[in-house]
């Protein structure tokens, strides 16, 4: 029992609050501007990069390093929707996604020509693990979790109560009463640009801390933040958290030795729980746990 | 002369291999507007599929039953057919962004198993000794002779995709694509429309990924990157036209030969450099497709709907 909490439990729960940071900057895109956003991932492995850049010109903790992070990614949203998607806001939304897939291509191969593909992490070294009686946890995993806890908290307080909040919740319910009514539309975008490049690039950092930093980092969890995203009704944000939190607690536990010590799904093949995830909601409940948009 | 020559025939065999797949895509994106942000998956199943059923026996793969590629080659595009068909009734009937996000995922997942999966695929270190048609004719001319193969079927695929755009099935692709409603109040049921193209426009890079395996007579986890087996062609169909069949073509062709070309001015350049240029191209490549995307959303040529005869 204590080595299901110890090894998968916690670790599902640390991964879960990073898929659900991701997912809730997809889902609020998704709502606000209405597209599948490819770039997502992307700006996750920018911001967990630019960290690092903090973290070694300043001798910095990662930790410490997070507001660097989100800084440097803000205005790489912005400048991609002032660049790409500002302009092709009256196409397709097909249209719009196909533009995003082309700008984390852009993203991923600044981050390639300036890091290279090595594999690098940021210096933290060998920290013991806290003892709360049997219970073990890595100190890296309890700092996720509180600062998942603390983002997810920051964008309620934000959606909920701030008229900037209200704004952006009326546009992803409708946004042509949204624009009738007098919400200004354009600041509405660039303020939902900020919110998800900072989701992301919290999400980044907090992967890049937990395993180690490569140019395909946020592209390789896409997925994971879509199948939240849709598994909590995508538009919704809290319900992406939700679905984020399960996902990342399914994925650890599917290699959890329930049968007779033979894992349950080999380590390798994890990925695919997101999946699996995605396809058992598209056939039983595509609006998601709370029903997300059409 | 015949190092060119080959040279020559390389780029043009390649360019036939992705003309293949763009004509696969144009079927499912051009034509009838779904998102397949997955070719890699179809390719790697059409690749598998042949590899394993025209090599030799080998402790290393599943393979032995030496079959003749004139008969792997359709069961490959049949392989990639029936990989599309779950993928697509599921996600079909929902959002058009569900399928990008699911053929995203099962590019993915069969990337994993080709590289886990050593019984079946060898793993790592992939299938190699897939036999090349014509190889017995010798330099350079086995090499012509393949290119020659692969234009016919290209040929071939386009003589196809030019009949299915002008047939009525094409002209209610185009119905449900543009006018979902429209076409439902006519009659027509968008989600079996939607899935016949997308399994068509599978087995298409089914067969491309055939024809990949046994020109490069090797298949690996590494021959299949998302940048090229994805990403490429879509900015080719872009590039092209989406939509039409012959800007298909005309783009896998262009974009292949900017790509071949970079390629061979950056292999100039010494060691680091190189490498840091591949990333250049990358960006660039990313570039382009926002340029066509803003400034000529229809590609080279555009889509021209045929007239009813």
């Amino acid at each position: 029992m204590l080595e299901l909490l110890n090894f998968y439990l916690i670790p599902g729960l640390v991964l879960g609050a990073i898929y659900a940071l991701a997912a809730a900057g997809v889902s609020l895109v998704y709502g606000v501007m209405r597209f599948a956003n490819f770039m997502h991932g992307d700006m996750m492995t920018w911001g967990a990069y630019a960290a690092l850049v903090a973290v070694l010109a300043l001798g910095i903790s990662p930790w410490v390093a997070l507001p660097f992070a989100v800084a440097a990614t803000i205005p790489v949203a912005w400048a991609a929707d002032a660049a790409f998607f500002g302009r092709l806001r009256r196409a397709a939304p097909a249209v719009l996604l196909i533009s995003s897939f082309g700008a984390a291509l852009m993203i991923r191969a600044v981050v390639y020509f300036v890091f290279g593909p090595t594999p690098q992490n940021y210096g933290q070294g060998l920290v013991p693990p806290l003892l709360f009686g049997e219970v073990r946890i890595q100190q890296r995993h309890l700092f996720i979790l509180a600062g998942a806890a603390l983002a997810a908290l920051a964008l309620h307080l934000l959606l909920a109560r701030t008229r900037a909040g209200r704004a952006m919740r009326a546009m992803a319910d409708d946004p042509d009463l949204a624009r009738v009514t007098g919400v200004p539309v354009a600041g509405v975008i660039r303020l939902t640009w900020a919110v998800a490049a900072a989701l992301a690039a919290i999400a980044g950092t907090f992967l890049a801390i937990d395993t180690e930093l490569t140019p395909m980092l946020g592209f390789n969890v896409l997925l994971a933040a879509f199948a939240a995203a849709i598994l909590g009704g995508i538009g919704r944000p809290w319900g992406a958290a939700l679905g984020g939190l399960l996902l990342g607690l399914a994925e650890e536990l599917s290699s959890y030795p329930f049968l007779a010590g033979e894992p349950l799904l080999q380590p390798a093949y994890k990925t695919a729980v997101a999946f699996a995830v995605l396809v058992l909601v598209l056939i039983f409940r595509p609006q998601g746990l709370f029903r997300g948009m059409g | 002369m015949e190092p060119f020559a080959l040279y020559f025939a390389t780029i043009l065999t390649l360019a036939g291999i992705y003309a293949a797949l763009t004509l696969g895509l144009n079927l499912q994106w051009g034509l009838t507007g779904l998102m397949n942000f997955g070719p890699l998956a179809f390719v790697a199943v059409g690749a598998y599929t042949s590899a394993i059923l025209t090599v030799g026996g080998s402790a290393q793969h599943l393979g032995g039953f030496g079959w003749p590629w004139w008969l792997a080659w359709p069961l490959a595009a049949l392989a990639g057919a029936l990989l599309a068909l779950p993928i697509g009734a599921i996600s079909l009937r929902l959002r058009a962004d569900y399928l990008a996000i699911a053929t995203i995922g099962i590019a993915e997942i069969l990337r994993l198993i080709v590289r886990n999966e050593d019984w079946l695929t060898g793993g790592p270190l992939g299938i190699p000794g897939i036999p090349r048609p014509f190889e017995g004719l010798g330099l350079p001319w086995g090499q012509f002779a393949y290119l020659a193969l692969v234009a016919a079927v290209v040929a071939g695929l386009y003589a196809m995709a030019q009949a299915t755009a002008r047939s009525p099935f094409g002209r209610t692709l185009r119905a449900i694509r543009d006018d979902e409603e429209a076409a439902k109040a006519a009659g027509k049921n968008p989600a079996a429309f939607r899935l016949q193209a997308f399994v068509l426009g599978a087995a298409c890079m089914g067969l491309a990924g055939a024809m990949l395996a046994h020109f490069f007579k090797f298949m690996g986890p590494d021959a299949l990157d998302p940048v090229t087996a994805t990403f490429l062609v879509w900015v080719m169909l872009i590039a092209g036209g989406s939509g039409n069949n012959l800007g298909a073509i005309l783009g896998a062709v262009a974009v292949w030969a900017l790509w071949a070309a970079t390629d061979w001015l950056a292999g100039q350049l010494p060691g680091e450099l190189a490498t840091r240029a591949a990333y250049v191209r990358l960006f660039l490549i990313g570039l382009a497709l926002q340029l066509i995307l803003l400034y000529r959303p229809q590609g080279l040529i555009g889509e021209r709907p045929p007239r009813p005869a």
